[in-house]
């Protein structure tokens, strides 16, 4: 079957799903909105302060609320068994994983999208000058995040405690993801029109960025297969 | 025997899970329209067998062909051929039938998929309920469902797994009826079931799986059903099940 078109299919019938219970995405943004607001009244950080640890809050929130998204990929899967329904039939099943990314990557961030300007507000930082520089930085690790998280997804949905499982697992593999987006976002926040010194930094850890996403995405569509056997 | 003239041919297939040995170097043929039931006690490898078969897990050893193509090399062509029904529905319940079907009509590439939707939804008794999400349905009108998207892309080879678990009368006499429609046609059908009675009626040929091997295989037209009963209380005997 055409790659595309099977990708397609899949993803077509999980955003129906979604646009039809909402739940997903409203959990994930409460969920997100709670790590911020707790986040904002336990620190009584000024300008500077808050520009430095700014980036490490947004994406333990985004972390938090992915892995909601990341569990609900497979659980729902994993429900009435439609995942062997999947895999019986004739696609490759690495489009199957491909399809789950793009999905998840999708909710993640229009969740992201929601949570940035009230994080701005709450935080009192503007983030108008550096935004496409920071959807980009999100992008990118939304990507990466979603890539690893779903092949860990994938490997922890036969497992009891899946949902325990799934951050165990996952969040040590993405600690190079998280050091990378963090301080390009940091640079990004502290430097207000940046200067050719911070874009070197910036292009840098987006170039970084764009490897580990690139690789964990090739080498997760080329193993999908004997995941979902075992 | 050769593997072109068979619709279904098996050779050498050993599954292990670690140190447990599941299945034995089993040898099968299945010729093209014969209704097949496998036949065994909780554990003995039937299961595995069909999902073996199906593609679903790879043997450790041996081969599977299905119309002459090598499951493991052609695995999506194999695959665009079978349907499968377990006492799993494979459906989404947050999506109507009508979405389910599509979803899986599309995954096989269905010509003309909202006609035989349509189709299916009549002739299952579901179609007054296309557009309800298949979680307000009753666990029969849900099997009912699983047996219409099984048979959406009309399957070559249709593998049944436990099927009547949990059928409610009129569903398990509907499946029964398109079995046997199928019996008229050239399709193929593998049925696993405990239900010998059922297994007689539906299948040409009954094979007993037994700690890993084929047991016992022959053709309905040279045994009886009380032979058969018979044969099969002495292999649950032996395994220390007592018979239904």
């Amino acid at each position: 079957m055409d790659f595309f078109r099977s990708i397609w299919i899949i993803l077509e019938k999980d955003l129906t799903t979604e646009l039809r219970t909402k739940e997903l995405i409203g959990s994930m943004f409460i969920f997100a909105l709670l790590v911020i607001v707790i986040f904002n009244f336990a620190f009584e950080a000024g300008r500077d302060e808050i520009l430095l640890i700014g980036p490490g809050i947004l994406w333990v929130a985004f972390t938090f609320s992915g892995s909601l998204g990341l569990n609900h990929a497979f659980a729902v899967e994993k429900e009435n068994n439609c995942l062997q329904g999947m895999m019986l039939a004739p696609i490759d099943r690495g489009n199957i994983y491909l399809a789950k990314v793009i999905g998840t990557t999708i909710f993640m961030y229009i969740v992201e999208l929601m949570m940035l300007p009230i994080f701005s507000i709450l935080f009192n930082i503007s983030i108008i000058e550096n935004l496409p520089g920071l959807l980009l930085m999100n992008g990118l690790g939304t990507i990466g995040f979603c890539a690893v998280g779903t092949t860990v997804s994938a490997v922890t949905a036969n497992t009891k405690m899946r949902e325990m499982m799934l951050p165990i697992i996952l969040f040590p593999l993405l600690i190079p993801l998280f050091i990378g987006v963090v301080e390009a976002s940091s640079a990004l926040m502290q430097g207000g029109v940046m200067q050719s010194e911070e874009i070197g930094v910036f292009r840098n850890w987006v170039k970084i960025l764009i490897g580990f996403d690139t690789l964990f995405i090739i080498v997760s569509y080329w193993i999908f297969n004997y995941i979902l056997e075992e | 025997m050769n593997s072109l003239l068979q619709a279904i041919q098996a050779e050498n297939i050993s599954k292990s899970f670690g140190r447990l040995v599941v299945l034995r170097r089993i040898n099968l043929s299945i010729a093209p329209g014969e209704h097949v039931a496998l036949l065994g006690r909780n554990g003995a490898g039937k299961t595995t067998l069909l999902r073996i078969l199906t593609g679903l897990i790879h043997p450790t050893t041996g081969t599977v062909w299905i119309d002459a193509m090598e499951l493991q090399k052609e695995p999506e062509k194999c695959r665009s051929r079978i349907g499968f029904i377990s006492h799993q529905t494979f459906l989404y319940d947050d999506l109507t039938p009508i979405q389910n079907l599509k979803f899986y009509a599309g995954l096989y590439q269905v010509d003309d998929a909202e006609e035989r939707i349509t189709e299916l939804l009549k002739i299952f008794g579901l179609f007054h309920r296309q557009s309800v999400p298949v979680r307000t349905f009753s666990r029969g009108m849900k099997q009912r469902l699983t047996i219409a998207r099984a048979f959406l892309h009309n399957p070559a080879y249709l593998f049944l797994d436990e099927p009547f678990t949990g059928l409610d009368f009129g569903a398990a006499n509907l499946l029964i009826d398109q079995l046997n429609r199928l019996g008229d046609s050239r399709h193929t059908t593998i049925l696993v079931t405990h239900d010998l009675e059922k297994a007689y009626r539906l299948s040409e040929r009954i094979i007993v799986i037994e700690k890993g091997k084929k047991a016992f295989d022959e053709s309905t037209k040279n045994i009886s059903f009380s032979e058969l009963k018979s044969h099969y209380r002495k292999y649950s005997e032996i395994s220390g099940n007592t018979l239904n």
